[in-house]
């Protein structure tokens, strides 16, 4: 009887849950990793540009053209009523993560946009197009690469500014895990569709972007306490474990296969793959803990126990 | 602790002029009798649809808990009480508490909205607007009581997909009117007025609970220093919190927003060095 158990570690209601779980659908936690991709690959779109390599910079801009455009298809599909979508551009609003979110959307948007059609522009014949072209790239791109990274790392404040314990807690973290998680989605891409030639930035950019999601993963499996119970739950943890893996394979097939296209190929599928699944483990945990009323009880009980008044 | 300024009068922080007294409930559970007139007034009043026949199979609760198309819910709780002597018999009590949204101080709900649809009433009290809600969810799991849901149903039907709750009566307020849960209520143990009294009314009668020896009696949600700046819902309860499906010692997440911006700030300068970092080391 699990849900008598439950009622007894909590002593909560029936077992039943205290918290309302997020009634997001799988679009939200794949514009997680589709909104990432998308801040990963401008980044590395606007280093390729100022560091001459055209052939990074293009596949890098089309890719977060893609993902924006992902991203929003998502967002406006999750909405309760999607006709009334453009309700979030009534206010502006920073004690509201959506808010914020909707407003470096709005502004990234048509940068990253506009970056992403000037390499398609560059391929049409009109010459006084392709002229004007690469300057209001670089305009656009830079300043898509300038917000980049609050796109990457406001989700983590969505999920962290909620009642749910396993994210509340990892408030200190979770910006970090979105933050390593984007950066090796977007080198994933990049190694993906760039030429072996010109991925060097990419593949260094791998590394490090995976070693950061790790590190900042174990962390939450480990060091918060309760709540790391429910990131080490078995939904969770196998998918952070498919994480671990795929990113693991996925940068040491980017270093065996520097000069491989299969390899890299390889690599970048593995790098996404593992972003896809780190965005999915964390929401599940999120999930675990809302569902048990003893992530909610007991850390409150505790507290007030604490300050004398507890009873 | 909580980093809320305090005191705080919430209409008056949304910027009203001059509001009126802020308006709550004080829920006495001590003489709930469970009949659920409450449940069934709210509905009726507020249009709200059936959630359905369904037997949960756990006590005369078949509501189970608040959400979209329940605004009132009572909890039944049945508990055994040992016997006082070896030739007693042990014996049963009851415990009973309508609950309802907790018209927070300091709403996580409204904090984050990101369409400006759940508003901070003259009176004090959160609700949300149908014609704005464009049902993203964010209040949802923002809620640390897990009050405010999502309404499920086929499609066009009323407000759904769209976030619902406890309007207070909203309507009712207007006209000068008690919310209907408690005009139904038949023992008063769904009380309606303005906060301060009842915050004192409620202070009186565990008083005179205490005297009389009930000491399990305590208050919940009248600590305007707890962590969601106190309730516009105060309840008497008769066992700890949780017992009723209550969190111990809510807190309104967005206290540790500045803290997560910050949070966020820094990893987003991280990712933006790493990126220079990355460059720099396959500098041709």
């Amino acid at each position: 009887m699990t849900d008598q158990e439950e009622a007894d570690a909590s002593g909560s209601y029936y077992g039943r849950p205290i918290i309302k779980a997020p009634v997001w659908k799988h679009d939200i936690t794949a514009y997680l990793f589709t909104g990432g991709l998308a801040a990963g690959s401008s980044l590395l779109a606007a280093g390729a540009d100022l560091t001459g390599r055209p052939a990074l910079r293009r596949g890098c801009r089309l890719t977060s053209l893609a993902a924006l455009s992902a991203s929003a298809a998502f967002l406006i599909h999750d909405l309760g009523r999607p006709s009334r979508f453009a309700n979030m551009l009534r206010v502006f609003k920073p004690t509201s993560p959506m808010s914020m979110g909707t407003w470096i959307l709005t502004a990234y948007g048509p940068l990253a946009g506009l970056a992403a059609v000037t390499e398609l522009a560059g391929a049409l014949p009109n010459g006084r197009l392709r002229g004007s072209g690469p300057a209001t790239g670089r305009v656009a791109g830079l300043g898509a690469a300038a917000l980049a990274p609050a796109l990457a790392t406001y989700t983590a404040v969505l999920l962290a500014d909620t009642a749910v314990p396993a994210w509340h807690q990892a408030h200190r973290h979770l910006p970090f895990v979105f933050a390593g998680s984007a950066l090796a989605s977007g080198a994933g891409a990049a190694l993906l569709v760039t030429p072996t030639s010109q991925t060097g930035p990419a593949l260094h950019l791998a590394v490090a972007g995976t070693a950061l999601e790790l590190a900042a993963i174990h962390v939450l499996e480990h060091r918060l306490g309760l709540q790391s119970q429910a990131y080490r739950a078995p939904g969770p943890a196998r998918l952070l474990r498919l994480s671990r893996g795929l990113g693991l394979a996925g940068v040491a097939a980017g270093i065996a296969g520097r000069r491989s296209r299969a390899l890299s190929t390889l690599a970048g599928a593995a790098l996404l793959a593992g972003s896809v699944c780190t965005r999915f483990g964390v929401y599940q945990a999120g999930l675990v803990s809302a569902a048990d009323p003893a992530f909610t009880v007991l850390p409150q009980r505790k507290r007030l126990e604490a300050s004398g008044e507890g009873g | 602790m909580t980093g809320f300024p305090l005191p705080c009068d919430p209409a008056a922080e949304a910027g009203y002029l001059d509001p009126p007294a802020r308006v709550g409930f004080f829920t006495d559970t001590s003489i709930c009798i469970g009949c659920k007139a409450c449940e069934v007034a709210c509905k009726e009043w507020n249009g709200v649809p059936t959630s359905g026949l369904e037997l949960l199979g756990m006590s005369y609760d078949n509501t189970g808990s608040l959400g979209a198309d329940t605004w009132r819910h009572v909890a039944f709780i049945e508990q055994k009480v040992p016997a006082q002597s070896a030739a007693g018999q042990d014996s049963v009590r009851w415990l009973m508490s309508s609950d309802v949204c907790k018209h927070c101080t300091h709403a996580a709900c409204l904090d984050v909205c990101p369409t400006g649809s759940l508003l901070r009433t003259e009176f004090g009290t959160v609700v949300v607007q149908d014609d704005i809600c464009n049902g993203c969810g964010a209040c949802i799991p923002a809620c640390p009581y897990g009050v405010i849901d999502q309404r499920h149903g086929s499609d066009g039907g009323k407000n759904v997909g769209l976030a619902q709750k406890c309007t207070l009566c909203y309507d009712r307020l207007g006209a000068g009117l008690e919310p209907a849960c408690a005009t139904a209520c038949p023992t008063d143990s769904i009380q309606f007025g303005p906060l301060d009294e009842l915050r004192q009314r409620a202070g009186d009668r565990v008083r005179t609970l205490h005297a009389a020896g009930v000491t399990d009696a305590r208050l919940y949600g009248e600590d305007p220093g707890d962590g969601v700046g106190g309730t516009g819902s105060v309840f008497l309860l008769l066992d700890a919190p949780e017992v009723y499906g209550l969190p111990p010692d809510p807190v309104c997440a967005t206290r540790d927003l500045g803290a997560m911006w910050k949070r966020a700030g820094v990893a987003g300068l991280a990712m933006a060095a790493v990126v220079v970092a990355a460059f720099a080391r396959s500098a041709r």
